[in-house]
């Protein structure tokens, strides 16, 4: 018997827990692909890290898994230097965006090989093995080849296959990208599953920010080597730190500002109110759900910030329609409006509408 | 309605007509040079010898009797001694290639992409020149005065008077060195198509040093090494330059076995008999090899 003193002693410390200090990776060329970067990641977070294509958050990836060194930096996990440990000394595992599940080896012995290679032997091997393939629902397919999958069984082999070694931390490059729209839906919500029901930190990297949206606790956003903004998904979409954030994480309204007092500001579209004090900065930027739009007949009186239009252009998204208003003076804003309304309610192109930007809903950003 | 079938008539002759056109002067040289005097080879093997060793009537099976090694003074266990011997030459040969392959091919994609093409043209370029040249080679540097037969000798390797060739070892040593190339190319074939991500999938997953090779490097390979266990294998089994010039009368090799049929000590029925029995060993070492591939999976291309 263990006294219940030794089990609280033995209680789990934080492991996952991923600390980079300013970490480098420069290759051939001299263009820095990682520049410098600083991030923690919280044990048992589902991190994602987004960018263009080309931004870095692949080598990143590659620097957590040991498969690239950096040339600068320390590198932690769970308090453990290990910048320069090799990746078959890390407990972390990865599932790659090609999956490379092993093509002569069946799928029970794909996801066993982890384990195999750890010198787990049989009895304990083969239940690990099987509890993971009824966790991932793929136990019907156990005996199968890896050539004889479908692009969401490849996956769920590739997950289970990483999550079966009981890892600290995940990896997962752009794992469900080549799937497509429903499956890839699906699968989302069975990765987010899984996570929070074994605990294990995750670190996803994409370049859907609509995936990114829906899956992460916390987004770093990465452009040119470096981490623009890191910050719980709501802030980050809300209250985004500069143009690239905005622009690249759902659609934005910028606005250059010549600022006239603390909270007022001369703009292209007129005189602007604002909630914050403008401290210097010259641009802000609006959601474009975040424009109310009204008839013409029905603007709102001595309110500020309400501006007359024209529709532009008007696009229906079935659940909304996105409309683009031309303010005069060559300038114009996007705006979404719910169709909660009959579908006559909307707005065409050409008709006279006011829109109002409202103080609250207006964020200044860096450039 | 007969038009149409005139129609499909004369494009299945047209297409009769393409295929023998294309396929023809193929098949009229494996007719000329293979099919007809390997049929002429197997009549001879049913031949009685005359005292010249040439092939005369009555039609006899003791060719036949002579390769399994009865002859008027008994039975002997010479032929049975050479084939074994055949087979573990050109066994080891095989095994040596591929072991030295491994590494000169990994090195050779380890280079920049512009200068391997070159490299592997000086692999490929010794056998352009004459097989008898480059053996008697290996004969001068295996010989009783040469640097690697002084090593032997201090390792009581080989006695004292007599050099690592003629002799077994260097037989091995010609018969690797002859078909490397063949188990370069093919292997070097597949392992440049090496997918990378599962070797990194292998790192990932805790393999490293042999067990990685092993696990995520070799079975890609497989199809290579299979291809050129085949392309070294076979000629080595039935070499005749190598054995006959480094071999010696201690490792005489069914090739020189056959050889000698029709020069020194001429008995053609017998000969032709030696050769229809190696073909059939051959062919029946083919149909295993394929059957092992097939087994071990996703070796097509090695297959023939």
């Amino acid at each position: 018997m263990i006294p219940p003193a030794a089990l609280a002693m033995t209680a789990p410390a934080p492991r996952g827990a991923i600390s980079l200090h300013r970490i480098s990776r420069i290759f051939a060329g001299g263009i820095p692909a990682v520049d410098r970067i600083n991030l923690d990641i919280n044990p048992g977070e589902f991190f994602t890290l987004l960018g263009p294509s080309g931004c870095g958050k692949t080598t990143l990836l590659r620097m957590i898994a040991g498969f690239e060194t950096p040339d600068e930096g320390r590198l932690l996990i769970s308090g453990r230097e290990m910048q320069d440990v090799p990746p078959h000394k890390r407990a972390v595992n990865t599932v790659f965006q090609s999956y490379a599940l092993f093509p002569h080896l069946n799928v029970e012995q794909n996801i066993g090989f982890g384990l195999r290679m750890q010198g787990v032997k049989n009895p304990e091997r083969k239940r690990r093995v099987d509890t993971i393939m009824e966790l991932m629902q793929i136990s019907p397919f156990a005996k199968r080849g890896a050539a004889q999958l479908s692009g969401g069984q490849r996956q769920r082999v590739a997950l289970a296959r990483a999550l079966v070694n009981e890892p600290e931390v995940v990896l997962l490059d752009e794992p469900l990208s080549a799937l497509d729209a429903k499956l890839r839906n699906e699968l989302q919500i069975e990765l987010l599953r899984m996570q929070k029901h074994l605990g294990m930190t995750f670190i996803f990297v994409t370049h859907d920010q609509h995936e990114a949206l829906v899956m992460s606790d916390r987004i770093g956003v990465m452009s040119k080597g470096r981490i623009q903004q890191v910050g719980a998904v709501l802030d980050v979409y809300e209250k985004p730190k500069n143009v690239f954030v905005a622009e690249f994480l759902g659609l934005s309204n910028i606005l250059v500002l010549t600022p006239t007092g603390a909270r007022t500001a001369q703009t292209p579209l007129g005189e602007l109110r604002v909630d914050e004090e403008l401290n210097g900065h010259k641009l802000a930027m609006i959601r474009p759900e975040k424009i109310w739009i009204y008839n013409d007949t029905a603007a709102p009186q001595g309110r500020p910030n309400t501006f007359m239009g024209t529709v532009h252009e008007a696009i229906y998204m079935g659940a909304s329609t996105q409309y683009r208003i031309d303010l005069g003076n060559n300038q114009f804003v996007s705006a979404y409006d719910t169709n909660n309304q009959a579908a006559e309610r909307s707005w065409r192109p050409g008709e006279k509408v006011t829109v109002e930007l409202k103080p609250e809903n207006i964020m200044l950003i860096e450039p | 309605m007969s038009t149409a079938v005139t129609q499909i008539d004369a494009a299945a002759h047209r297409q009769r007509l393409r295929l023998l056109a294309t396929s023809g002067p193929g098949l009229f040289w494996i007719m000329l040079f293979l099919l007809i005097p390997s049929a002429i080879l197997l009549g001879i093997a049913f031949f009685s010898a005359d005292d010249y060793g040439n092939p005369v009537l009555p039609l006899s099976l003791q060719p036949f009797q002579q390769v399994a090694g009865y002859s008027l003074l008994g039975w002997d266990a010479g032929n049975i001694n050479i084939f074994l011997r055949s087979l573990e030459q050109a066994g080891i040969a095989t095994i040596v290639s591929a072991a030295v392959s491994y590494p000169l091919v990994f090195f050779i994609l380890s280079r920049p992409e512009g200068i391997r093409p070159l490299l592997l043209l000086f692999i490929v370029l010794p056998s352009w020149t004459n097989q008898v040249v480059r053996t008697y080679a290996w004969l001068e540097l295996l010989g009783p005065n040469a640097p690697l037969t002084w090593v032997a000798h201090a390792l009581h390797i080989v006695p004292p008077d007599l050099g690592l060739a003629p002799g077994s070892f260097a037989v091995t040593t010609g018969l690797a060195y002859n078909y490397l190339p063949y188990m370069i190319v093919p292997l070097y074939a597949s392992a440049e198509k090496l997918d990378w991500t599962l070797v990194e999938a292998g790192r990932d997953l805790y393999a490293s040093g042999v067990k990685l090779f092993w696990h995520a490097v070799f079975p890609q390979t497989l199809p290579g090494l299979l291809s050129g266990v085949i392309f070294v294998a076979i000629p080595a089994f039935g070499d005749y330059v190598v054995p006959q010039l480094l071999g010696g009368d201690r490792a005489l090799m069914i090739g020189s076995l056959i050889a000698n049929q029709f020069t020194e000590t001429p008995d053609w029925p017998y000969g032709a008999a030696l050769t229809i029995i190696m073909l059939v060993f051959t062919g029946l070492g083919l149909v295993g090899f394929r059957i092992l591939t097939r087994k071990l999976g996703g070796a097509e291309e090695a297959t023939i």
